[in-house]
């Protein structure tokens, strides 16, 4: 049966269509102000790139911070739920997932099976999520695709005082009009904003394999921040940032008979 | 300190007292006080208010102090070699080149504020550019207790100026914006300016006039120092210092969520902080020259 | 004086208290801290004081909830070691 993930993230929505664990199709939009929208346009767009129907999806579950308004399904998987039973079905022998989106880090404990054991977040402050290496691409006027090659120029650590997204765009500001080169200041953003995900790895633990996922992951600069940081090797899976939408995939095609379109369970994994 | 953001501009002056000769002083004082954002000089004369100037901080804080204090003496004929005695306040105290000391913004706002206010002023709330503060003192200007927060700028007027800058008011007419509302709408729900900033957008697609989403702004913010101010725990009388005490938005959903009214000085808020340096500049000569 | 260092954020409060009226700048708390919180010296925020006054590092000030994190784990507690450290009973947290 051919079920569907649609993880509803606080900068785009993700859907994967997925059959007996392959993936058929994937899409990802930017949210913008209308989610629903954004929500019809991802669907509509995985469901052409895996050449199906609308009546050929047979079970859906949303997640995300956006999941409880999902329009298409009642279904529901926390993040820490999804992003575990994603990264297992990726990398069995993952125990530990970071998962870094725009607003929000996450990390989770988990079994062989993808069910969790133990979790935290870094939530409602910017400085501990993307939103903190989007502001700082801004001041250093680069596409924040740049912002991990750039960083990873780099020459020499460059101290951060600020801890907050919108002093920090005022420091880069300084330390730009002070000469500081771009490179350095790119990466030391970078090992900010690893090093309060980091602290909340530490504070739940960590045991190998651990992965990393989240649109954050994209960004090389990061990935190396947090693998100097955690002193090991990181798996970061290919499209990172749609394993939670894979993980919602999975559970609708786990989820019993019982479990559907309108059931409303909210699933742990 | 961003050029581009036109917004956030505000008028900076000096000013000084006619009436007095520096000359005639036993002893004369400064402080200087260089915040992330803006910068005042304050000279006294035998502990008695001179002159003044409130600037823009440029990118170099020696630079930035020692423009504030030429500023403050312009027109007078006092120069840097004739005052006694300087101490330097503020996020960049330790670079004012030309102070004998640097002293925090806490003890010189516990001051400055029981100078301003009068005696009976126990609670001092500060907001600058990039801090909060909420300070309790005695009658003599000493500090009880105190809180400060610069990690955050949920709470100071860069968070202002983000919404300023968005809702593209100048940053002098956001207060009497916010006050033109009929009625009193729910607060913004998220502390952090970033995300506080994504809601405003959501609201204004919604249909929100920009007086109601200031209003939501203004409301979060008064509510969010209350809380910072209750860990001090709250005497009379209360006193506004720094730039927000301009902003009559805060200031007046502030007052009525404490209950209180803050009382008002006849100088600009914003030099409470150098007010406050430069009378311990007067008290450290003084002890100095008894040896 | 109460002095309260840290910061309060989208995600919290998070101030470390020092009641300098009881400190006497023994300094038993730099070392308890396994993060490196705490410095004793002249108190920044009394010019008068004479004696020497703990405080909460400038480095640290704004990152209390992350460098006090492995003290203070979700479950089974234990007694903070700067707390426990502190003959007078000076220090206090506010998470």
């Amino acid at each position: 049966m051919v079920t569907a993930g649609i993880d509803i993230g606080a900068k785009t929505v993700k859907v994967v269509l997925a059959e007996a664990g392959r993936v058929l199709g994937k899409s990802l939009v930017l949210a913008g102000l209308d989610s629903a929208a954004a929500t019809e346009r991802a669907f509509d767009q995985a469901l052409t790139a895996a050449g199906l129907k609308r009546d050929q999806v047979g079970r859906l579950m949303a997640t995300g911070t956006g999941r409880k308004g999902c329009h298409l399904t009642a279904a529901q998987i926390t993040e820490v739920g999804a992003a575990a039973r994603g990264m297992t079905h990726l990398l069995p022998s993952c125990r530990t997932v970071i998962d870094v989106g725009a607003e929000e880090g996450r990390t989770v404990r988990c079994d062989g099976q993808g069910k969790v054991i133990d979790f935290a977040f870094n939530e409602k402050c910017a400085a501990g999520a993307g939103a903190f290496a989007e502001g700082m691409a801004r001041a250093l006027e680069v596409p924040l695709e740049e912002l991990g090659p750039l960083a990873l120029k780099s020459q020499q650590a460059v101290p951060m005082n600020a801890q907050c997204a919108v002093f920090a765009e005022s420091e880069v500001v300084t330390l730009i009009h002070n000469k500081t080169p771009r490179a350095d200041i790119a990466r030391a953003v970078l090992d900010a904003i690893a090093s309060r995900i980091i602290s909340m790895v530490r504070k739940v633990g960590f045991e190998k394999d651990v992965a990393l996922i989240g649109g954050v992951a994209l960004n090389p600069g990061f990935v190396a921040a947090m693998q100097r940081g955690l002193e090991l090797e990181l798996h970061v899976p290919a499209d990172p940032e749609y394993v939670g939408a894979l993980g919602a995939a999975l559970a609708a095609a786990d989820a019993g008979p019982t479990a559907g379109r309108s059931s409303g369970q909210e699933a742990q994994a | 300190m961003s050029e581009k953001k036109e917004y956030w501009r505000w008028k900076e002056y000096r000013w000084h007292d006619e009436s007095l000769d520096w000359h005639d002083a036993e002893i004369i004082s400064a402080g200087v006080d260089i915040g992330s954002v803006s910068s005042q000089a304050v000279v006294m004369l035998d502990g008695r208010l001179y002159a003044y100037s409130n600037q823009r901080t440029g990118y170099d804080s020696p630079e930035s102090a020692r423009k504030a204090i030429d500023w403050a003496m312009e027109g007078t004929g006092l120069t840097l070699d004739r005052i006694h005695y300087t101490v330097g306040t503020g996020y960049g105290r330790v670079n004012v080149p030309f102070a004998d000391k640097a002293i925090t913004e806490i003890a010189c706002h516990a001051r400055g504020g029981n100078f301003m206010y009068g005696p009976t002023v126990r609670t001092i709330l500060d907001m600058g550019g990039q801090d909060c503060k909420a300070i309790r003192c005695d009658e003599r200007g000493k500090v009880e207790a105190f809180l400060m927060n610069d990690k955050c700028a949920a709470g100071t007027g860069r968070g202002m100026e983000v919404f300023a800058d968005l809702l593209s008011i100048p940053i002098e007419k956001v207060g009497e914006l916010s006050l033109s509302v009929e009625e009193e709408p729910e607060p913004v729900s998220s502390t952090c300016v970033i995300f506080a900033k994504s809601e405003a957008s959501a609201l204004l697609r919604e249909g929100w006039p920009k007086n109601k989403v200031l209003a939501a702004y203004c409301a979060a913010m008064a509510h969010r120092v209350v809380t910072l101010l209750e860990r001090i725990e709250v005497k009379k009388d209360f006193a506004i210092t720094g730039g927000i005490a301009k902003n009559s938005g805060v200031v007046k959903r502030l007052e009525q969520e404490l209950g209180l009214e803050s009382l008002k000085s006849r100088y600009d808020p914003q030099i409470a902080g150098a007010v406050g340096a430069a009378l311990f500049a007067q008290v450290l000569e003084t002890k100095r020259r008894k040896g | 004086m109460i002095a309260n260092y840290g910061y309060k954020d989208g995600s919290g409060d998070f101030f470390i208290t020092i009641d300098t009226d009881k400190c006497d700048g023994c300094g038993a708390c730099v070392p308890a801290c396994p993060g490196r919180v705490f410095v004793v010296g002249e108190d920044p925020n009394d010019p008068l004081r004479e004696e020497p006054v703990a405080m909460v590092s400038e480095e640290q000030r704004k990152k209390l909830k992350y460098t006090c994190a492995p003290c203070k784990p979700d479950h089974d507690r234990p007694p903070l070691p700067c707390v426990v450290a502190c003959p007078p009973g000076a220090i206090g947290h506010s998470w």
